[in-house]
């Protein structure tokens, strides 16, 4: 008998299970249960899109790509970079095409990370960097972000945690799960202090089309930043293309050519269909993406103003599509009051703490959903508040 | 259209309350600007979206075609005034191509609405000619599903 538990690196068997996936067995056990737990849009990809996807493979366009990705797609990255966020990046060495952002993500700390090196984190954050950085044998050092600073890093708050190790920080903004986002005034103070070390910023953005009320700011736009950036973007959010898997890198040459070598041994290319498709949608679709934002915005005021109506204080979340209501007043943990939530009044929402330990003591909810839909779950949140206090 | 009048044909009973948080308006705002939608005439009433199956299960809806003379003076509208002037017509519209008037029409059976057809309709002076279609089955209706929902495939929670 092979015994699997020696087999198995500890650096693998150490790392956790995403606590999300605990609601989703949970939930998917009940009857009846509605959601405001996903983090996909709810639309469908937009035609356009979609159409091309059927044309490309009636024409029996279906071989690899270059390991970069296809060089027309390159450059309608490069074009919407430029015409978006006002960057400019070489489409021939300056981009790598990925299988979504999470590849981006991946090659980034791989390529950048040797054991000993200490990233910075933003949290509250997306479940993937701390389990990538351990692989890489890095260590991870969070950066706990408040409310009080409605969840933004601060200048303070980072060069209280750089030290002569720090190699990466990674700047998830507009963020999943808070909702905050980094404006240009909240960017250059970040700069400034990034600006005198040697610290590359993994920036993802994949939500930069999910704000509301002013345009993403890049930080890799800011003086002297470029050269210290890698920015992950992607098709998933912005175009409502998730089951495509597909994003990007764009970055400093000399650290694209090696994370491209990572790319081609692993992956060799993103998905051909999902890559021509991927054009149409950066040439085509400005209108869908306002369109979808803008349906997005309001379902965005309806939970705030839901939530602190019923008495969880909700700050304002000016981007991507989730809120991030504190559940402090119940007296509750996060994964308590999901867990009864679920259990009682069959509505899954996301413990806060899955997201990192700054985290606990708000719940993920988004509202990637119908406006019928959100308000069903919110009458039957306020029940469950109701059913507390007695 | 405005952002309030596409969020009220979705559904006309959200709360004056919702309508102000989705819009960053006031209530009050809200209540004065649905007030002057109805005196000028734009929102002409709040109905309701029914699986008419499920609601009334003998209820049987016609779609009429209607090709007419037009008369001279007042065009198509002297007969379409006269054909809306029934209880059991529920919509007409005037419409370009092969026919004039179309008319939808609900009864309790089909001999109802055939007789109707027969009777009241096809002897209005300038019809010339009726063609009826029974609808069989409903799929959508003003932006609404009719019947069952398409299922959420994205689970209950992810990342």
């Amino acid at each position: 008998m092979i015994d699997y538990d020696k087999i198995i690196p500890d650096v693998v068997k150490g790392i956790k299970p995403s606590g999300i996936r605990r609601f989703f067995d949970i939930a998917s056990e009940l009857e009846g249960v509605i959601s405001l737990g996903v983090g996909e849009p709810d639309f469908p990809t937009p035609w356009a899109v979609r159409k091309t996807a059927i044309k490309t493979l009636e024409k029996g366009k279906t071989v690899y790509t270059a390991n970069s990705g296809l060089i027309e797609l390159r450059q309608a990255i490069s074009a919407y970079l430029n015409r978006r966020f006002k960057l400019e990046y070489n489409p021939k060495n300056e981009m790598i095409v990925t299988v979504g952002g999470s590849e981006a993500i991946d090659l980034g700390i791989r390529a950048l990370i040797q054991p000993g090196d200490e990233v910075l984190i933003v949290e509250p954050c997306f479940v993937c960097y701390g389990p990538l950085v351990e692989l890489a044998g890095g260590i991870p050092v969070s950066i706990e972000t408040k409310e009080e600073d409605n969840f933004k890093l601060t200048a303070k708050a980072l060069k209280e945690k750089i030290t002569e190790k720090t190699k990466v920080l990674i700047l998830p903004y507009p963020n999943n799960p808070t909702g905050a986002v980094m404006k240009r005034e909240d960017l250059e103070p970040i700069a400034e202090v990034l600006r005198e070390t040697n610290i590359i910023v993994i920036s993802d953005e994949i939500y930069c089309e999910l704000t509301y009320g002013f345009e993403h700011t890049s930080i890799a736009a800011l003086d002297g930043m470029r050269e210290r950036t890698l920015l992950i973007n992607g098709f998933s959010k912005s175009y409502a293309m998730t089951g495509w898997r597909l994003g990007y890198v764009a970055g400093p040459a000399p650290i694209i050519s090696q994370m491209l070598k990572l790319h081609q041994y692993a992956i060799m290319c993103s998905p051909t269909v999902s890559q021509y498709a991927a054009i149409t949608a950066l040439n085509e679709c400005d209108d869908e993406v306002k369109k979808m934002a803008a349906e997005y915005d309001l379902r965005r005021k309806l939970c705030v103003d839901g939530f602190n109506r019923m008495g969880l204080s909700c700050f304002n979340p000016e981007g991507a599509f989730y809120v991030f209501p504190s559940i402090k007043s119940t007296g509750l943990s996060s994964e308590e009051f999901c867990t009864r939530l679920v259990n009682e009044y069959k509505v899954a929402v996301v413990p806060g703490n899955a997201f990192g330990k700054s985290g606990e003591g708000y719940v993920r909810v988004s509202y990637a959903y119908s406006i019928k839909h959100i308000i069903e779950a919110l009458k039957r949140i306020e029940m469950f508040l109701d059913s507390l206090k007695k | 259209m405005d952002t309030l009048l596409g969020l009220l044909k979705q559904n006309a009973r959200l709360s004056n309350a919702q309508l102000a948080a989705m819009l960053s308006m006031t209530e009050d705002e809200v209540a004065a600007k649905i007030e002057e939608y109805e005196k000028a005439g734009i929102i002409k009433g709040y109905s309701v979206i029914l699986d008419e199956e499920k609601a009334d299960k003998d209820l049987v809806t016609a779609f009429i075609e209607l090709k007419v003379t037009p008369q001279p003076e007042f065009g198509f509208d002297e007969i379409a005034r006269t054909v809306m002037m029934y209880d059991e017509v529920e919509s007409v519209a005037l419409m370009s191509g092969a026919y004039d008037l179309a008319v939808t029409v609900s009864g309790t059976n089909l001999k109802e609405i055939a007789l109707f057809v027969a009777q009241r309709l096809s002897t209005i002076d300038g019809v010339l000619s009726t063609a009826t279609h029974f609808v069989l089955k409903r799929y959508k209706e003003k932006g609404i599903f009719i019947g069952a929902e398409a299922a959420d495939e994205r689970g209950f929670v992810s990342p």
